[in-house]
């Protein structure tokens, strides 16, 4: 099942795609697809997290810092301290799911706004890993790695990144989730009309918290992937920006940030639009600092297109429903 | 001398004609009870009048000045000002900003606050308001905001004002008030275009009344014709049978005993009420008199502080609204587009809503099952829709709150509260509400219904229990019914209080 809109995405990005070959044919190379294909597993594995906060009515802007304080704490564990890599997996797994908690028994018990818990966030845990390496840049050490957790996390299987691979899975996972259960139905409603949930006897705060869990629980897994993608963190710079382009995928993807609307594939070819054109920009040299100009425009055209197509469908929606009002007199 | 006209105005949309042929004339000084279902047509009319929708055919007469179509300014200009059913004002900013907001008094660049608070104040002063221009649009109650809606009408130069729906969130002392201020106003020569469900109302205060049904005109009444029986013809072409239907056996054991309940929004007062099975009980009362907050007491939504709920003679406890689902104890609340309605989502969804868990098989929702129970309710139920798939949010009022009772009725109800059930739904749907509610009371459900409209409380109850002040003043069997009696209970006159 897909719809218009997320056909219209799909269309944007094969055009993109095609405008980029055309003019440069080293974007269908081997090298570069699988390039892209580890980015947007990469991107995409904490694009859904946030997706799905977003759907609740919320808004996660804290998973960069997330990234930072929980990179270096992994690598503190698994490289100086040297845990089995599981147990360090699991425990910044573990502390994604505790912070995601926290922010949501944040929103719910306490009644703050999204917007500001997690803005807190962002700002806590950058300062807490600067200080945590006394501003230093942390790597694995000399000699310090493991072969099958590399393999797990950066390595390929037939040229497929396994990152690309383990975001397909969580996001059938996540259509699942979503698109099928009871905890998807209930999600949707709340992030559409909590009293109306309320009054239906769901159980609007546990509804939402969840869904920072889980967003937490997805970036601490992100954070593992990027540390072996970038082999060390700084973390002053570690992350940066990364909640920005996870919400510029879900909104590219038909998340509204009013909530209680967007689904998995949408984000999907969110995240794909967007890494489509960051590579646009690489190949067809236009200077790398226009890379967040032409990723704004190109946002803030899609949104637009949107509106104008929801306000037709509204529109019909309108006659259909008058129509079927007087037929039914 | 006439102060507008509407000739022969017709509204096409595609596929669908809202007005047909209409005419209609105001003359200064005159109230006009404009009545008819929802869908008849009276908003789109008063659209035409406020420059918002234009006309496809016929003109509009205003000072002698023919046109095909107004313009919002021109409508303005004439003196057509609107009171809403859906207040627009600013909460956020105080009683005078919002009489002139986008109209500001300046000195230069700057605000003339002085000068703005003097003439708010000027208009405000015959409505007899206990507030003052300073005061902040927020702690304004309905009643309060609507008589701001008015001031600023008059400080518009209104010749004719528009009230659609003025008295749906007014208690009958504040109607009373609103009533007055219409007489003064038409005193002084305003026009008044009075749209109401609430016949009574239109009855007292019309001059004269136009009907319209499905985009026609139905039929007019001289003050002298106007009557309910009348008005109620018109508006359906049909005479409405009496709206009480006595139950088929005599009331049972009780289902619903409250004893000493104390709720949040009156922590030094309680509530002892009894409901048997197989009645209709009413529950009458002013705005405020803590109805309301019984009912989100029973459903859990505001939990009691204290007291006893028994449920079929078993003492229950409902700490939130799951416990009182579990228990098969339902609440159709007041505001049913936002409290009870994903608006966005399809009939299927809303009447799931509540329990999707149980078509789910290992926590995936079976659409198939959802589906036939939606269809099933959807045919029972008579609601208006192409399909179970469609949204809710392009129902009418009426089909709307079906599907909220329809949510609940797939669940084997015990118990529904019923929070002013017709609220803005057109008489021939309300029939087929009360009807509804006869049928459940007589399978056994127990039927609270709270309601501020006085003629459904004595015409569809078997009894009614009245409120005041956060407790129950005193309850009347259906012999002792009378407009004076429950008036005397809700302003807390007690029982012996009223006979001596």
């Amino acid at each position: 099942m897909i719809s218009k809109k997320e056909l219209a995405l799909l269309v944007l990005i094969l055009v993109v795609g095609a405008v980029t070959f055309a003019i440069n044919p080293r974007f269908l190379s081997a090298v570069n697809i699988g390039n892209m294909a580890n980015l947007v597993g990469l991107f995409g594995i904490f694009a859904l997290g946030v997706g799905l906060v977003i759907i609740s009515g919320g808004i996660e802007l804290s998973v960069g810092s997330m990234f930072a304080i929980l990179g270096v704490i992994f690598l503190d564990l698994f490289a100086n301290l040297g845990l089995p890599w599981p147990l360090a997996l699991a425990a910044a797994v573990g502390l994604g799911l505790t912070l995601g908690l926290i922010h949501g028994l944040l929103v719910t018990k306490a009644g703050l706004q999204p917007f500001v818990v997690t803005l807190c966030g962002l700002l806590i845990y950058r300062g807490a890993a600067r200080f945590y390496t006394s501003d230093a840049t942390m790597g694995f050490g000399y000699g310090v790695d493991d072969a099958f957790l590399r393999w797990l996390v950066a390595d390929r299987s037939f040229g497929v990144p396994h990152t690309f691979i383990a975001f397909v899975i969580i996001a059938a996972a996540m259509a699942v989730l979503l698109h099928g259960s009871v905890y998807g139905r209930h999600l949707y409603a709340v992030g559409k009309n909590e009293e109306a949930a309320r009054y239906s006897g769901i159980r609007t705060g546990r509804v939402t918290t969840l869904a920072y869990v889980i967003c937490g629980g997805l970036a601490g897994l992100t954070s593992v992937f990027i540390v072996f993608y970038t082999n060390s963190v700084s973390p002053s710079s570690h992350g940066n920006f990364y909640e920005l382009y996870a919400i510029a995928a879900a909104v590219l993807g038909g998340c509204s940030l009013r909530g209680g609307e967007g689904s998995v594939i949408g984000i999907m070819l969110g995240v794909v639009l967007l890494q489509v054109l960051q590579n646009l920009v690489n190949l067809l040299g236009i200077p790398s600092s226009l890379n967040f100009a032409v990723m704004g425009s190109v946002i803030l055209l899609g949104v637009l297109a949107d509106q104008e197509i929801t306000r037709r469908r509204k529109r019909a929606l309108a006659q259909a429903g008058a129509l079927a009002a007087r037929g039914g007199k | 001398m006439t102060l507008l006209s509407m000739d022969d105005i017709g509204k096409t949309y595609p596929g669908v004609t809202a007005l047909d042929g209409v005419s209609f004339a105001l003359e200064p000084g005159e109230v006009v009870g404009l009545i008819g279902e929802n869908g008849a047509g009276k908003s789109t009319l008063m659209k035409v009048l406020g420059g918002v929708v234009a006309p496809s055919r016929g003109q509009i007469v205003v000072d002698g000045r023919a046109h095909s179509a107004l313009s919002v300014r021109q409508s303005q200009a004439a003196g057509i000002a609107f009171v809403h059913q859906e207040l627009n004002l600013f909460e956020n900013l105080d009683v005078a900003a919002n009489i002139f907001v986008g109209r500001e008094l300046r000195k230069g660049m700057m605000l003339d606050r002085a000068a703005m608070r003097a003439e708010a104040a000027r208009h405000l002063a015959p409505l007899g308001v206990g507030y003052g221009p300073d005061t902040l649009v927020e702690l304004l109650s309905i009643a309060e905001r609507q008589m701001l809606e008015i001031a600023k009408a008059l400080s518009m130069r209104a010749r004719v004002i528009i009230m659609d729906e003025p008295t749906s969130s007014l208690s009958l002392a504040e109607t009373d008030r609103l009533l007055a201020v219409i007489r003064k106003l038409r005193a002084q020569g305003v026009a008044i275009i009075y749209i109401s469900h609430r016949l009574s109302e239109v009855r007292d205060i019309a001059d004269r009344v136009v009907c319209l049904r499905d985009g026609r005109l139905a039929g007019h009444l001289a003050r002298a014709d106007i009557t309910q029986d009348a008005m109620v013809r018109l508006m359906i072409g049909r005479d409405l049978a009496q709206l009480y239907t006595p139950p088929k056996a005599a009331p049972g054991d009780p289902v619903l005993h409250l004893t000493g309940l104390t709720t949040p929004a009156f922590p030094d007062r309680s509530v002892d009420l009894t409901l048997k099975r197989g009645e209709i009980l009413g529950l009458a009362g002013l705005i405020g008199a803590g109805r309301t907050s019984l009912a989100q007491a029973l459903f859990g939504i505001a939990p009691a502080l204290a007291g006893d709920v028994r449920l079929d003679g078993t003492e229950v406890a409902i700490r939130a609204p799951s416990d009182a689902i579990g228990l098969g104890l339902y609440l159709v609340p007041e505001d049913r587009k936002r409290s009870a309605l994903v608006l966005d989502m399809t009939i299927r969804e809303n009447v799931s809503l509540a329990d999707v868990a149980r078509f789910a098989r290992r926590g995936w929702v079976r659409r198939g099952a959802e589906g036939a129970v939606a269809e099933r309710e959807l045919r029972r139920l008579k609601i208006k829709a192409p399909g179970i798939e469609t949204p809710v949010v392009t129902l009418s009022g009426g089909n709307q709150q079906k599907v909220v009772l329809a949510k609940w009725l797939s669940m084997r109800p015990r118990l529904i509260v019923f929070d002013e059930p017709t609220r803005g739904i057109d008489v021939g749907a309300k029939a087929e509400i009360y009807a509804l509610m006869r049928g459940l009371a007589d399978e056994g459900v127990g039927i609270l219904m709270i309601s501020s409209d006085l003629e459904e409380v004595l015409g569809v109850s078997d009894r009614i229990a009245v409120m005041h002040e956060g407790r129950v003043t005193g309850t009347l069997d259906r012999p002792r019914f009378s407009e004076a009696a429950v008036m005397q209970l809700a302003v807390g006159l007690t029982e012996k209080g009223a006979a001596a």
